[in-house]
């Protein structure tokens, strides 16, 4: 893909491949629409090809000097009550977060 | 009113807390449906929060913002009041906590009157990714108000609050002020708590005030700055008088002008700037040119760096601990229902379309044997862009150019088109891939024909990191010698 300078496009297979790693469940005409826009986004962001970047550091924050230390101290936090209580599926009494079945 | 206004005449008695909170929650009922700039107004909540701050004027005899109603763009968290990030995914969420920014404001006096539409979850240039619709330009209401904080940008447009909040993540504070013709200011990365901001992209995004004066947008920054213990990104340094810097002078400030960026855009766009130059040379400024020669990649860069972020960041939709999840029997959905259908589903069905293509462009970036290609390489390319600004500013104070390359197209003819959507953010992604502070102040209208469709353009003013005085210095300076801030829509009724 890279020797080339341009991006081959995307596949629906790879589309659909992209959609499981991101737990996005996608119907028939997304995958076909994402396809094609992904495809075009990444041929636009191909020009960053074009940089030199021959030893240049990556940047992943601009936060020049990070807080120092602090003591561990315990604070008060959200209840359990209130951790719960925006939850779609909450056993209230137990105080649990309820999904649907993992295992058997 | 400005923020000055209102809080001098409150702090004096002259108007009731309750009075201005009443005379703003009319307008909004007025004009809203029109504007579509609120997503939640709390009424209620802000009348028994005006008499409040009315009964017990002493307290507040002090307070920067005393009976200032605010606007608080609805992806900053507000316990106890819904706060979607306009998405379908947190239609109902009521968060048990409250921003940090919510509880300096709310701390300094001001009055909370709602929640304003926005992109949803910070995603967008025109407000149309919204759940919700789209929010109007005041200015003219088949366009676009600019995004993501355009109902924000459009409530102070048109005076349904004086002082909103918004984000920034790629230019969402500065191109919708630049675009609703008001004043929007995004701080140096650090200078205000994103503690309770909703993340789209945590490297970039940052919290700030959208105001008609920019001395209201001084005002406020005093009272948003600062470290905060929950942000471990917050920064530490000393928070000046911002306001005490609005002195009006700007003999021998050195303003920066990337000249051959600018080629090729919108040409009343063009002439406005220019003019804005006019005016603070005028005042003993120097204009000169300076060299960005990274900047022409900045907007790919953000799009790699950011879509990056957001599929992390959104990675916590999955419908377990909040917000909305997917019903095992929706329809056409048959068929075994386990932990990964629901997640796929609940995100299928939460997330909107722009949401969903960034995932995918993030998730796809940072995937093994893509990341070095295009993750790594914008990264790169980062240090570069900011290297290009250091540069710069061991030469100039500031960096003048527009916010926007076009004032504000009509809703829908961009929608169709990711690319062109993320070529409106050309001049803005810059300021948060270095971190620095940049300001939108009007400075024109368009003149086509026919007059009722005049719209704003805004100048974009880049400054040091930690820096904002010298911004608001200039941009007050500036804001001195013009009209344009004082103009109104024509949708707001003359009285």
């Amino acid at each position: 893909m890279l020797a080339s300078g341009m991006p081959a496009g995307f596949t629906r297979d790879q589309i659909a491949n992209i959609a499981a790693l991101a737990n996005l469940e996608l119907d028939a005409s997304e995958t076909d629409l994402f396809t094609r826009q992904l495809g075009d986004i990444l041929a636009y962001a191909e020009v960053v090809q074009q940089i030199d970047t021959t030893g240049v550091p990556p940047t992943a924050s601009v936060v020049a000097r990070h807080a120092a230390d602090r003591p561990d101290e315990i604070l008060p936090s959200l209840d359990r009550d209130e951790a719960l209580a925006g939850a779609p599926d909450a056993a209230l009494d137990a105080g649990f977060f309820r999904v649907p079945r993992v295992i058997g | 009113m400005t923020i000055r206004e209102v809080r001098d005449a409150v702090r004096s008695g002259a108007r009731s807390a309750a009075e201005v909170c009443g005379d703003v929650l009319a307008r909004i009922e007025t004009l809203n449906p029109q504007l579509n700039a609120f997503n939640t107004v709390v009424a209620d909540r802000a009348m028994a929060r005006a008499e409040e701050i009315d009964r017990d004027r002493d307290r507040w005899r002090h307070a920067p913002l005393a009976g200032v109603p605010v606007a608080v763009k609805d992806n900053l968290c507000t316990r106890g009041v819904r706060t979607t990030a306009s998405s379908r995914m947190l239609e109902h969420y009521v968060p048990p906590y409250d921003a940090t920014v919510v509880a300096r404001l709310e701390g300094a006096g001001a009055v909370i009157v709602g929640k304003t539409n926005c992109d949803e979850f910070a995603m967008g240039s025109s407000n149309e990714n919204s759940a919700f619709g789209p929010v109007r330009n005041p200015w003219a209401l088949d366009r676009i108000p600019g995004g993501t904080s355009g109902g924000s940008a459009a409530a102070v447009a048109a005076r349904l609050a004086p002082l909103a909040l918004g984000s920034d993540t790629g230019g969402s504070i500065r191109q919708p002020a630049a675009l609703c013709g008001v004043v929007g200011l995004k701080p140096t990365y650090g200078r205000v708590s994103r503690y309770g901001l909703i993340a789209h992209a945590s490297s970039l995004d940052q919290v700030g005030p959208l105001s008609s004066t920019v001395h209201d947008a001084a005002l406020t920054l005093g009272v948003l700055a600062g470290a905060d213990p929950c942000d471990a990104t917050s920064a530490a340094e000393a928070v000046p008088d911002y306001t005490a810097a609005l002195t009006g002078d700007v003999r021998g400030t050195r303003i920066g002008v990337p000249r051959a960026l600018l080629e090729g855009i919108d040409a009343e766009v063009s002439r406005a700037i220019d003019a804005a130059l006019e005016v603070l040379k005028a005042r003993g400024a120097a204009v000169v040119d300076i060299d960005l020669p990274h900047a022409k990649y900045a907007t790919p860069v953000y799009y790699l760096v950011s879509t990056a972020e957001a599929s992390s960041n959104l990675a916590r939709y999955d419908g377990v601990r909040y917000g909305f999840r997917a019903p095992a029997d929706g329809p056409g959905k048959a068929g075994h229902y386990d932990l990964r259908a629901m997640y796929s589903r609940t995100r299928a069905q939460g997330f909107g379309p722009e949401v969903k293509r960034r995932i995918m462009l993030g998730t796809y970036v940072l995937s093994a044997g893509y990341y070095d290609a295009y993750y790594l390489k914008a990264q790169q390319a980062r240090t570069l862009i900011l290297r290009d600004y250091d540069r710069a500013f061991a030469d100039v104070d500031v960096v003048a150019m527009p916010t926007s390359p076009t004032p504000a197209v009509r809703l829908g003819e961009r929608v169709s088109d990711p690319v062109q959507m993320y070529l409106m953010d050309i001049f803005t992604v810059s300021a948060n891939l270095s971190g620095l502070p940049a300001i939108s102040v009007p400075c024109g209208f368009t003149r086509a024909a026919p007059a009722a469709t005049d719209l704003p353009i805004g100048m974009q003013l880049m400054g040091r990191r930690f820096d904002e005085a010298t911004l608001l210095r200039v941009a007050d300076a500036y804001e001195r010698d013009t009209e344009w801030s004082k103009q109104l829509p024509p949708l707001i009724p003359s009285r």
